[in-house]
C-alpha cells in the first residue's frame, strides 16, 4: 500500500510495516522536548505523586527560554526547578539560556529524519522540516510519555502544499505561512499532517523549512512536514536516511500554488488568519517593531532584516531578540548584528520574550506593533489594546524604516 | 448547567493569558477569558458549561486554559471543532470536550445535560437534543478516571504491585 510520508513516520514509530489514516496505533517516542514553562516545575510534582521515573532519560532534552531573562522570584524559581530537577533525572541534554528550544533542539543535532518526536510546546512541529513526527503536547501528556516512552495517535491524513516555481526576492517563508492560514483558517489544518512539497519548497534553507513546518500550528494540523533531502543533510551535516512518501499515496487534499506569485503578507490584528497581501494594509501606521521568535529571528532572519536595514535608520522602536545564542553569535562575526545596531535596534535575550507575553517587555497599552512572531491574539505580547500586524522579517524591517506598513520590495530593489 | 456562549476561535491565551502564565492556578484562573468576558471567571459556577464555535482552545500547548476552566467548575466543553492540542490536554485532566455541529443553536444562559459517552446534550431550557459526536471508549475510560495522571496512578500501582 502506498504511505504518505506521515504514515511511514507514525508506522515505524508503531513498530508496524503500515498504517492507515483514522486508526489509533502506540507510538515509542525516540526524543521528548521540555521548556521551563510546560517542562520541569510541571512535570515534577506529577512524577512524585506517580513516585516515577523518566523512562529514558538520554531520550529527554530540556532547554530553557520562556522565562528568560528571570525577573522576579517567580520566574528564578521556575528556571531553578528546571536546573534542579534535569540534575536530579539524569537528563544530561539541557542546554540553559541558549535559545528558543525548536532552535536549539535542530542546532544541537538532536534531531534526525525518521524519528518520532513529542514537545511540551505547540511550535514543536518545527521538527518536521527535518522530516521528524514531532507534534506538541500538555504537560499531563508528557508526564505519560515520560513515565511509558509512549503515546496514542489517531494516524493522520495528509493535506499536501505543493509550491512551484520559486519565490520571489522579499517573500519568505513567513509569507508563505500567512497566506496558507489566510486562505484556510486557522483550522484548516484539521490537526492531520500537512506536507510542504514543490520545487520552490525545496529550494528553502534549514531556517526557512523550520518557519513553515512550526507555524502548521497555526494552521491547525498536528505536524508540518517536509521530506528530508541534500539539504537537510548538509544542515546536520552528517549522512541521513531519506525519508519521503510515495508519490501516488492517498491524500486529504493537494493544494498547488505558483510561488512566484506570492506577495509579501501581513495579518491584521486579532489573529494569523487575517493575512492579506502587503498592500492592503499599507497605510497603517506603527510605533513599534519587533524582530523575535523561533519563527522570527533566526539566523536568516536576521539577515533579511539586515539586507533592508543596511545603511538605514528605523523611524520606530525597533526590538531584535535573536532566537538563539549561535545564531546571535554568527550574526555578529558577519557583521549582521551591527547593522541592525546601527539602524538603531534594542538587542533583547535569546529567548520566548515578548512574542508570548512571558517576559518583563510587554507591548504596552495602544502600541501598534508589526511583529515577525507567530501570534498576534488579543493581549497575548502585553495590553489587550495593543494591536499586533504579522510579518516576514523583510516586511517588519521595511515597515521600521517608514514608520508605517511597507513592502519591503521597494527597499531591495 | 448554565451554558456560557464564545464563539470562533477561542484561543489559549485568552484561556491562560501568558502574563499570568507563573501564577498558581488558582489565581491564574481568575483571568481566564477575561479578554472576552471580563466577569466571566467570577460569575461562573460549578457544574456550568463552555460552550463555543469553531476550534476552541486553538495555540498554544499549555495545559493552563483546560485547567483554569476546570478549575472554575466546568464540567464539561461543547463546540463544533476543538483545536486537537487543546483536545488531548482537556481529556488528559478529566474535562469532557465534546463536538457538537450543532452547538451554535444553543444561546447564553441555556441549561444543559451533556452526555458525552451517548453523545447527546439536552437543552433544557429550549426542549431541544442535540446530536454530538461521543467521545471514543479508551478516552472515556481515562476521563472517568480523572485524567491522564490518575489513569496512570493506576498503571503504576499495577506494575507496583
Amino acid at each position: 500500500m502506498n504511505q504518505t510520508l506521515a504514515q511511514k513516520l507514525v508506522a515505524r514509530a508503531a513498530g508496524r510495516s503500515s498504517v492507515t489514516p483514522g486508526e489509533i496505533v502506540t507510538c515509542r517516542v525516540d526524543l521528548a522536548m521540555m521548556h521551563d514553562s510546560s517542562g520541569p516545575r510541571r512535570v515534577k510534582p506529577m512524577l512524585e505523586q506517580l513516585r516515577a521515573k523518566v523512562w529514558d532519560p538520554s531520550k529527554v532534552v530540556v532547554i530553557t527560554d520562556h522565562y528568560l531573562p528571570a525577573y522576579d522570584d517567580e520566574s528564578r524559581k521556575i528556571i531553578r526547578i528546571a536546573r534542579q530537577w534535569t540534575r536530579e533525572a539524569g537528563i544530561e541534554s539541557f542546554y540553559d539560556a541558549q535559545g528558543i528550544c525548536h532552535i536549539v533542539l535542530p542546532e544541537r543535532g538532536h534531531l534526525r529524519p525518521g524519528m518520532f518526536a513529542v514537545g511540551g510546546d505547540s511550535h514543536s512541529p518545527t521538527g518536521g522540516a527535518f522530516a521528524a513526527y514531532m507534534f506538541g503536547i500538555g504537560a499531563t501528556e508528557m508526564v505519560g510519555v515520560l513515565v511509558t516512552g509512549e503515546i496514542w495517535l489517531k494516524v493522520p491524513h495528509t493535506i499536501a502544499m505543493e509550491f512551484d516555481g520559486a519565490f520571489g526576492d522579499g517573500v519568505a517563508a513567513k509569507d508563505v505561512m500567512l497566506f496558507l492560514i489566510g486562505r484556510f483558517g486557522m483550522d484548516g489544518g484539521q490537526y492531520q499532517a500537512v506536507e510542504y512539497r514543490g520545487d520552490a519548497i525545496r529550494k528553502l534553507s534549514m531556517q526557512e523549512r523550520m518557519t513553515l513546518c512550526n507555524m502548521t500550528a497555526e494552521l491547525g494540523g498536528q505536524v508540518g512536514l517536509i521530506a528530508s533531502d541534500s539539504v537537510t543533510r548538509d544542515f546536520l551535516k552528517t549522512e541521513i536516511e531519506t525519508w519521503q512518501g510515495d508519490a501516488d499515496a492517498p491524500l486529504l487534499a493537494h493544494h498547488r500554488f505558483n510561488a512566484n506569485e506570492l506577495a509579501p503578507q501581513v495579518a491584521a490584528p486579532h489573529s494569523p488568519a487575517n493575512a492579506r497581501s502587503v498592500d492592503q494594509y499599507k497605510d497603517v501606521c506603527i510605533d513599534l517593531a519587533y524582530i523575535g521568535a523561533c519563527t522570527g529571528a533566526k539566523l536568516e532572519d536576521l539577515r533579511m532584516a539586515a539586507r533592508v536595514l543596511r545603511g538605514r535608520k528605523s523611524a520606530v522602536k525597533l526590538l531584535v531578540a535573536p532566537a538563539s545564542l549561535r545564531d546571535q553569535q554568527s550574526a555578529e562575526r558577519e557583521g549582521t548584528l551591527q547593522v541592525l545596531l546601527d539602524a538603531g535596534a534594542e538587542l533583547l535575550a535569546n529567548s520566548c520574550g515578548m512574542c508570548a507575553g512571558f517576559g518583563e517587555r510587554l507591548l504596552p497599552e495602544n502600541a501598534v506593533a508589526i511583529s515577525t512572531t507567530a501570534r498576534n491574539f488579543k493581549g497575548r505580547m502585553g495590553a489587550a489594546s495593543a494591536q499586533v500586524y504579522l510579518a516576514s522579517p523583510y516586511t517588519v524591517a521595511a515597515s521600521a524604516v517608514a514608520g508605517r506598513v511597507c513592502d519591503p520590495r521597494e527597499m531591495l530593489a | 448547567m448554565r451554558a456560557w456562549v464564545f464563539g470562533d476561535n477561542v484561543d489559549t491565551d485568552v484561556l491562560a493569558p501568558g502574563r499570568y502564565m507563573k501564577l498558581p492556578i488558582e489565581e491564574m484562573a481568575k483571568h481566564c477569558l477575561e479578554t472576552l468576558d471580563p466577569s466571566f471567571a467570577a460569575s461562573v459556577r460549578p457544574g456550568d458549561i463552555v460552550v463555543a464555535g469553531r476550534n476552541f482552545g486553538a495555540g498554544s500547548s499549555r495545559e493552563q486554559a483546560p485547567a483554569a476552566l476546570k478549575h472554575l467548575g466546568i464540567v464539561a466543553l461543547v463546540a463544533q471543532s476543538f483545536a486537537g492540542l487543546f483536545y488531548r490536554n482537556a481529556l488528559n485532566l478529566g474535562l469532557p470536550a465534546v463536538v457538537c455541529n450543532d452547538a451554535t443553536r444553543i444561546r447564553n444562559g441555556d441549561r444543559l445535560r451533556v452526555d458525552p459517552e451517548a453523545g447527546k446534550i439536552e437543552n433544557l431550557s429550549s426542549g431541544e437534543t442535540l446530536a454530538c459526536e461521543a467521545i471514543p471508549a479508551h478516552l472515556m475510560a481515562m476521563v472517568r478516571d480523572g485524567g491522564l495522571l490518575a489513569h496512570l496512578q493506576k498503571r503504576c500501582n499495577t506494575i507496583s504491585s
